[in-house]
């Protein structure tokens, strides 16, 4: 057969054999997924630009307030009321409050072997599972959402090789970033990133999660994992069952492959303002913080809640220092609750937002002012990316966000332990 | 299809934060948040930029965001057409889909300065300084979109020709 995993679901989807990377072909969308940042532009677009304007199945779409949740002006408000009265007016699923668009998706409808379309360029999240996420635009959105139907340039694929096994204090987040400084923040573009080996396996689906959001932030199209028990047992636990478990073939074409041992990475940051601007935190020099931020759709999960409590316990973080930490669901913060995680978290003088993107997203949570620098567990750090245009963004792992909120500036975590 | 017009010259990664930041999205109209854009890096340029203009960029000109103000924003600036490197992904499709014309080049971003004249003509060259460099053809499907003006009136166009 020669073909990915990747190739394998747009063949499945395209309703073919065999697909090979270069082809365009039209497929099939399982899924479409929409949030608060442009749903309201597609509903305007159907409902002024279309005549006689059909949704082609509404039980394949999902829309996902969590960009400005709560809404923090009447602009906000109107958007979102837009899409909620659309999404009761033609029975679509609709959320609101409950988490980041990418969290609420794996815990309640992605299955591996999937074709997945987001109106979200982090839709590559949906790789842990195995299956094929994408982000578009809202027009492609609305094709998709009216035809049922898309086309997709088949990408090639770069195989990552993960073998051997993290050192303590050394976090999947650090892996993704140090990969992204190595390829670039273009090393990507097109193309799939597919992770493979014993260090792949050896990860959870919420650390696999980890390394399949930053994908787009090289470039490309999606990340993705073979399904493997992990998968099963993560969708048997969520009540669902996978559409098609798919493996690369031993004889597919992969445009290139990388080999990464697990106990090399270290701890780091990615510098403002590019996500592959990486250096070993050690490296990074005397530069004091505004702001910690852990949560969003890469980074804030219950493994990041822990480790990030592991730290802050019985600790305060430094004066003048703020802290925010937004749960990726409500799932996630009531786990959090009930592991006594939250009462750590106040303690040590952070600042619990509900669980939506936050600071992330840089438009209703935690903004910061002209010359601030925010250290955070987010997905970008491109000029202004948090607030004013002259602001600094430095992303790192959960483990290092929460020592430099302790010390006040950028530390590995180990430094503050000892 | 020719344009002639004068370059704004750009580096690398121009992110989608950087065409138009989040703090703006929240507004009415492309209309009105078009004054913002490219903000971040050059406070100056939206005003400065008249109809016809070509944006010249380095690598990965696009990337971030799906957020499809950020082709819709270049377009009502009335830009002739934006040559870069590359482009992201999500950017190039989100770009044709609107009617905005995107060209990849390798060379020229290296080549001109800023307030240049050039002349593009789609699918066979772009000319500098007397200069003629070659340009491979766009597909057919996605010529026709950005000729149309966009996906949604290619679409409009397509279901009038079959009713």
């Amino acid at each position: 057969m020669r073909m990915t995993i990747s190739e394998k679901i747009i063949a499945s989807a395209a309703g073919l054999e065999k697909v090979s990377a270069g082809e365009i072909h039209t497929v099939n969308v399982d899924r479409l997924m929409s949030n608060d940042g442009t749903t309201h532009l597609a509903i305007d677009m159907y409902n002024t630009l279309l005549k006689k304007p059909r949704i082609a199945d509404k039980d394949k779409l999902v829309f996902i307030i969590d960009h400005n949740m709560p809404a923090d002006n009447p602009k906000t408000a109107a958007a979102h009321k837009k899409m909620r009265d659309f999404a009761r007016e033609h029975g679509i699923a609709f959320y609101e409050g409950k988490g980041v668009c990418h969290q609420i998706m794996m815990e309640e409808y992605v299955r591996s072997g999937e074709l997945i379309f987001g109106a979200d360029s982090h839709t590559c999240t949906y790789g842990a599972l195995g299956a094929f996420g994408t982000g578009v635009g809202n027009t492609d959105f609305l094709y998709a959402m009216v035809t049922g139907k898309s086309w997709v340039l088949v990408p090639p694929t770069l195989r990552f090789h993960l073998t051997g096994k993290f050192r303590e204090g050394v976090y999947p987040r650090d892996l993704i970033l140090t990969i992204i400084g190595d390829i670039g923040a273009d090393g990507a573009t097109y193309k799939v990133m597919e992770f493979t080996g014993e260090g792949a396996k050896a990860m959870n689906i919420n650390e696999r999660m980890v390394l399949a959001n930053m994908a787009v932030e090289a470039g490309a199209k999606t990340g993705i994992f073979e399904p493997d028990e992990a998968a099963l047992e993560y969708l048997e636990n969520h009540g669902r069952k996978p559409k098609y478990l798919f493996k690369s073939d031993p004889d597919a074409v992969f445009e290139k492959e990388y080999n990464y041992d697990l106990s090399k990475i270290e701890p780091v940051v990615a510098r403002p303002d590019n996500v592959d601007d990486v250096v070993s935190v050690d490296e990074v020099g005397d530069v004091k913080i505004n702001q910690g931020f852990i949560g969003s759709c890469n980074s804030g999960r219950i493994e990041e809640l822990r480790t990030a409590a592991s730290i802050l316990k019985g600790k305060k973080i430094a004066d003048g220092v703020r802290l925010l930490i937004s749960p990726a669901s409500n799932t996630v913060y009531l786990q959090a609750l009930q592991e006594g995680l939250m009462d750590i978290f106040i303690d040590a003088g952070a600042m619990i937002m509900n669980s939506n993107c936050s600071v992330c997203w840089g438009g209703c949570q935690g903004v910061i002012g002209e010359g601030e620098v925010l250290i955070s567990t987010g997905t970008r750090n491109f000029k202004g990316r948090a607030g004013h245009k002259d602001s600094k963004v430095y992303l790192a792992s959960a483990a290092t966000v929460a020592a430099s909120a302790l010390a006040g500036k950028i530390v590995r975590a180990d430094r503050v332990i000892a | 299809m020719k344009i002639k017009g004068k370059v704004w010259v750009l580096g690398d990664d121009i992110d989608t934060d950087i065409i138009i930041p989040t703090e703006y999205l929240a507004m009415k109209s492309i209309h009105d948040m078009k004054q913002y854009a490219f903000s971040p890096l050059r406070p100056e340029l939206a005003a400065s930029i008249r109809p016809g203009d070509i944006i010249v960029a380095g690598k990965n000109f696009g990337c971030g965001s799906s957020r499809e103000q950020a082709p819709e924003i270049i377009k009502s600036l009335q830009v002739g057409c934006v040559i870069a490197k590359s482009f992201a992904r999500i950017f190039y499709r989100n770009a044709i889909n609107n009617g905005l014309l995107l060209v990849e080049h390798d060379l020229l971003p290296e080549l001109v300065t800023e307030g240049e004249d050039i002349t593009v003509s789609v699918g066979e060259y772009i000319e500098h300084k007397d200069k003629r460099y070659d340009l491979s053809p766009l597909p057919t499907n996605l010529m026709e979109i950005i000729a149309a003006g966009g996906l949604v009136e290619a679409m409009k166009k397509k279901n009038s020709r079959n009713d």
